[in-house]
């Protein structure tokens, strides 16, 4: 990709960045958010800025550059451009795992996000098994069908987990499912930033080989590949990114599917920077996204997973015209 | 050198075995073709090469040295393989394509060492392909994308040369071209072996052929002893009949109607 290319990536992900500070139920002026953010002004805008709005700007971008790349990762392992965590039922399988979790009180920052990957790691051997069952496991729609059935399975599993809990439970956990960067604190954000940027190096190390299995699995073997242990490897990786993602802020799909097709509509080849440049794009949507939730309907907040889904599925229904 | 010893494959779960006791070399220097109808085998050889199907028995050799003592980046550095269809998910510049023919030579991070760009640049020019290394792959015609691809297995640098059907949908320039370049690199001194369905070129251009049959070796020799009429009608179940060319004097094969034409 161009170097221009990459600098009006990152200028997009700092108006993302200038928009989430400034925009929300009460609105600030770019001044404004610059003295809050160095403890001038008003305490009431000090406040906003620096304990609600910069936090749940942080996680955004954290959330985004996650679900980019993680999605990045698997449209090249399963050579769809479809693939994404939300659809292959991992991120659903996430949330499962998040959600016991909870209810057994263990929602230190430290281990949720572990506990939401065992979950991922799951619902991922389920939907290869069930592929492999399906006699097509190097088939992409039957795999994406079986992470669709999957995903529908975790969040029956999450209703029924739900079942007993009180009325406050179950509304926290229906506002987690639709997504949410409500609940950003610095605390969460920091271990959700450690995750993400462990998945994402682990990712750019596997770069090379998922180059070699979106060639598909035969020339990849041919190139020298040991093509079993790599789909394992790049899917865990793009798991843990994923899972971490829910962990930090519940389900937000579609991301993972429109921003690696941006980054490369805007000519990115090479796997590495395919996933470099989701990160960054990731990161801007999410924010942006975010903006859209808190200012539409304010001082109503949308779900954040609603707002990705009506971009997404819009999109994802236009992919998949064009490729039938 | 490349040597199938008494070799049986079976897919998993498959009832019947789709190889059953193979047993042929492709020496150095030489051009080895692999024949024979669809379903008889050919493919499933170049699977066992590739470590994706293990043979229940017999043993699979590269230089006397049996498969499996090889890790996937030693095989991919002596044996360079084109397999029979690749459509890549997402469209890669010919270069970076050619290119990833290093992966077996790379660490799992580093760039393109100057060797590695010497190869890739070598392998280009070898195979024309270095008229279009800035191109994308979707952008290509078919001659043009078999051409890049076996650029890559040359950039992997390997002294043998496994190809599957590489001349398949290629028109008559487009496929003499590949046959021409695959008997040079032969002449080179590697080992060249090659599936394909092209009888009639197979007979001009290889030194041996392999004729499959329902999973086994129905013969293995020379053009003129596997060109045979009878043979070649009991195997393909097919009438035909094979004359000599009289151009060049190689074997032709000729399928013949079932009913004589008006």
């Amino acid at each position: 990709m161009p170097r221009a290319t990459w600098l009006a990536l990152c200028l997009v992900l700092g108006v993302a960045i200038v928009l989430g500070l400034a925009l929300g139920p009460v609105p600030l002026s770019i001044a404004t958010v610059w003295g809050a953010l160095f403890g001038t002004g008003d305490a009431n805008s000090i406040a906003i800025v620096q304990t609600l709005r910069l936090p749940r700007v942080a996680l955004g971008i954290v959330i985004g550059a996650g679900l980019g790349m993680s999605g990045a990762a698997l449209q090249g392992t399963l050579r769809n451009p479809l693939a994404e965590p939300y659809l292959l039922g991992v991120s659903g399988g996430a949330a499962v795992g998040a959600v016991i979790a909870v209810s057994l009180h263990l929602t230190a920052p430290s281990l949720l996000p572990l506990a939401a990957f065992a979950g991922a790691a799951l619902a991922v051997a389920l939907v290869l098994v069930v592929a492999r069952a399906a006699g097509a496991r190097g088939d992409p729609r039957i795999l994406l069908m079986a992470g669709v059935v999957v995903g529908a399975f975790a969040n029956a599993a999450i209703m029924v987990l739900l079942a007993g809990a009180s009325d406050d439970a179950v509304r926290s956990a229906l506002w987690w499912m639709m997504g949410s960067l409500g609940d950003a604190t610095w605390a969460g954000t920091r271990w959700i930033a450690l995750y993400v940027a462990a998945g994402g190096t682990l990712l750019l190390f596997l770069a090379r080989e998922i180059e070699l299995l979106a060639l598909g699995e035969d020339p990849a073997a041919a190139l020298g590949l040991d093509v079993e242990r790599a789909t394992r490897r790049a899917y865990l990786a793009a798991s843990l990114l994923a899972a971490v993602t829910v962990a930090g802020a519940g389900l937000v799909g579609f991301v993972g599917l429109v921003v690696p097709a941006i980054v490369r509509g805007l000519g990115a080849r090479s796997v590495r920077s395919v996933i470099l440049g989701a990160a960054v794009s990731g990161g801007a949507l999410v924010v942006l996204a975010d903006v859209l939730a808190r200012t539409a309907r304010a001082p109503a907040e949308l779900p954040l997973g609603a707002v990705t889904a009506l971009v997404g599925v819009p999109f994802f229904l236009a992919r998949l015209r064009k490729m039938t | 050198m490349i040597r199938f010893e008494d070799v049986v494959l079976r897919y998993p779960r498959a009832a019947e075995p789709a190889v059953r006791g193979v047993s042929l070399d492709a020496p150095r220097g030489a051009l080895t073709a692999i024949v024979g109808p669809n379903g008889s085998g050919k493919s499933t050889l170049v699977r066992a090469l590739l470590g994706r199907l293990r043979p229940e028995r017999g043993r699979i050799t590269l230089d006397g040295a049996g498969l499996d003592t090889f890790t996937r980046r030693d095989v991919a550095r002596r044996v360079a393989l084109v397999p029979q269809r690749e459509e890549p998910a997402f469209p890669l510049v010919v270069r970076d394509f050619i290119a990833l023919g290093r992966f077996a030579f790379g660490g799992v991070w580093s760039g393109q060492t100057p060797a590695d760009r010497i190869a890739v640049a070598a392998a280009a020019e070898r195979t024309g392909a270095a008229a279009y290394l800035t191109r994308r792959s979707d952008e290509l015609s078919g001659g043009e994308w078999q051409r890049v691809r076996i650029a890559r297995a040359l950039a992997q640098g390997g002294e043998a040369l496994v190809l599957d059907e590489p001349t398949a949908f290629l028109d008559i320039a487009h496929e003499m071209g590949v046959f021409e370049l695959l008997d040079a690199l032969a002449r080179e001194g590697r080992v060249v072996l090659l599936v394909s369905h092209q009888l009639n070129l197979v007979a001009r251009f290889a030194s041996r052929i392999a004729l499959l049959h329902r999973g086994t070796l129905a013969a293995f020799g020379p053009p003129g002893t596997v060109m045979r009429g009878d043979l070649l009608e009991r195997v393909y179940e097919w009438p035909l009949v094979v004359s000599r060319d009289p151009a060049v004097g190689a074997p032709v094969l000729v399928p013949l109607r079932h009913r004589a034409p008006r």
